[in-house]
């Protein structure tokens, strides 16, 4: 096991770790870097141009993600539903976007949105005769890229707890006279609580840091953080930002999943709990 | 019995949405890529014509040549490094934190953060970069796959018998290659699988250490390129090829190691 872990400490953590230590580090004159220690480079993520960027970037993954959970549970929902001898057959076609190129996912929005793409062409299909809807380049498309991208993982999530929920926990709030809608909401969404929050959070790092989806859906001008950091070290050549905007992207991250951790225990407790009052 | 079976139609209607969501993009691609014409205002013909046309283009053929040398080398590395460290964790037993922090990081890391972190490390070593910077990144997040796979079937895995092997006077290796690895070569071969489909896959990190000049391009980089220059009907048949690859290769994986990926 040395040879892996001396690997991943040579090229993750001590790379991690100089990324770090260049945030701290001024921009040199000619875009080199100058070793004089500094706290500015943080102090400019907090700059309303950059939080800006920062905040468009969090929405834009809070709606993905918001978007993605809605019609994943539904999905894993309905999945957990089928007959069992179906169910691992729908799980795997669920899942096997996922594992095609990001790349090309995301490409194939293009030929959709596009102007002359797929959707104007059924909407003149359908009698439209008007300009053909700028749908590509937009927020929306960049948003339906991300759902698009990351709806099988959520898929999964959320079936892990649902296909594990025993049906007599539903049958008795039934029989208890608890509403469909009522038993939904007080014992089967808290116990599938764990499902949806990995999924949840599974989205929201993976849109909050996303490159590509905004560089090619959202035209060019578009930024998200991860178009920020690129732009810092491959055209504006100021590493040391670049760093350090790297590093609060890193921050959200460890937030969000420490978030996450907290929702899980308090799930587990709960689902302990509702064990314990139906053995009592 | 209404309510079951307005409940059924519901279920039905919402898996056919779906699937209609996430299949309709990718079928309208594979169409495409057989369409004489190339454009999607109008079909006008099967052809295999832009499949024609992507053999005799030399930028895709280096860069799909590029990209299978990367990852048929980072999945070697990645395989041996990856069982090995999933074999010293599960034996020991000793899952401290750090240790499984390490193991999962490079699941979780942002892309673009461990692209530039890559980037500024090989820079400051002075390390010209190429094909052997990409296969060293790849290797990183390729071997903490390999080594969850792995662990997750090292999990039922009785130890017992490996302590059998050795009191009946079998050498490490003899015990390795006579006990241990049968039991887990399943997993091996799935997480090969996983991290050769991730490999042929990755774009950002490889985008970042390939340094600069077109020796280096892999196929995920030129389709970026042909994407930001704009559609081609060429695109449509590389996609459709390459897609058909990642998901052959990870039908296998998954036909060899039921449900392991999936969690």
């Amino acid at each position: 096991m040395a040879p892996a872990l001396v690997w991943l400490t040579a090229l993750m953590v001590v790379p991690c770790a100089l990324v770090l230590a260049l945030a701290f580090f001024r921009r040199g004159i000619y875009g080199g870097i100058d070793y004089t220690f500094t706290l500015e480079n943080f102090g400019l993520v907090f700059d309303p141009l950059y939080a800006g960027i920062f905040l468009k970037s969090a929405r834009i993954a809070g709606t993905a993600t918001l978007i993605a959970v809605v019609i994943g549970y539904a999905a894993a929902y309905a999945i957990a539903a089928a007959p069992r001898r179906w169910q691992p057959v729908f799980l795997f076609f669920a899942v096997l976007p996922f594992w095609s190129n990001y790349l090309i996912r995301t490409y194939a929005w293009i030929v959709l949105l596009n102007r002359e793409g797929l959707i104007t062409q059924l909407l003149r299909w359908f009698g439209y005769t008007g300009e053909p809807p700028s749908m590509l380049y937009t927020e929306g498309a960049v948003i339906a890229g991300l759902v698009y991208n990351y709806l099988p993982f959520v898929i999964l999530a959320c079936y892990a707890p649902l296909s594990r929920l025993n049906p007599e926990l539903a049958e008795a709030s039934r029989d208890l006279g608890a509403s469909a809608a009522t038993t939904f909401r007080r014992v089967i969404l808290p116990l599938t609580v764990p499902g949806i929050a990995a999924g949840a959070v599974f989205v929201f790092v993976l849109s909050i840091g996303n490159f590509v989806t905004p560089a090619l859906l959202g035209g060019g001008r578009f930024q998200m953080i991860g178009n920020l950091v690129y732009d810092q070290f491959l055209t504006a050549n100021d590493w040391p930002f670049g760093a350090a905007l790297a590093m609060a992207l890193i921050a959200i991250m460890l937030l969000v999943l420490m978030a996450q951790a907290l929702a899980a225990d308090r799930a587990a407790g709960r689902a302990a709990e509702a064990r314990g009052d139906a053995d009592g | 019995m209404t309510h079951s079976f307005t409940r059924t139609l519901g279920m039905r209607t919402i898996l056919i949405l779906v699937f209609a969501f996430l299949y309709i993009p990718i079928a309208v691609l594979v169409a495409l890529s057989f369409n004489e014409g190339g454009l999607p205002t109008a079909w006008s013909g099967f052809s295999l014509k832009w499949y024609v046309s992507l053999a005799s283009n030399s930028a895709i053929l280096s860069a799909a040549l590029n990209t299978l040398i990367v990852a048929l080398v980072s999945t070697a590395i990645a395989t041996l490094l990856g069982t090995l460290l999933a074999i010293g964790v599960e034996m020991r037993r000793q899952y401290g934190k750090g240790l499984e922090a390490l193991i999962f990081a490079p699941m979780i890391i942002p892309d673009i953060v461990l692209a530039i972190a890559l980037l500024s490390f090989f820079s400051m070593l002075n390390l010209t970069m190429g094909l052997h910077t990409i296969i060293l990144a790849h290797v990183v997040f390729n071997l903490a796959f390999v080594c969850s796979v792995v662990r997750a079937r090292l999990k039922s895995f009785d130890w017992s018998i490996v302590e059998a092997s050795a009191d009946l006077g079998a050498s490490a290796l003899t015990t390795f290659r006579r006990v241990t690895l049968p039991v887990i070569l399943p997993a091996v071969i799935a997480g090969a699988l996983l991290a050769f489909t991730l490999s042929v896959d990755e774009f950002i990190i490889a985008f970042f250490t390939a340094g600069a000049g077109r020796a280096s391009t892999t196929l995920p980089m030129q389709i970026y390129a042909m994407i930001r220059f704009g559609i081609t009907p060429e695109i449509n048949a590389l996609a459709t090829i390459v897609m058909a690859v990642s998901i052959t290769a990870l039908t296998l994986s998954q036909r060899l190691n039921r449900g392991i990926i999936g969690q």
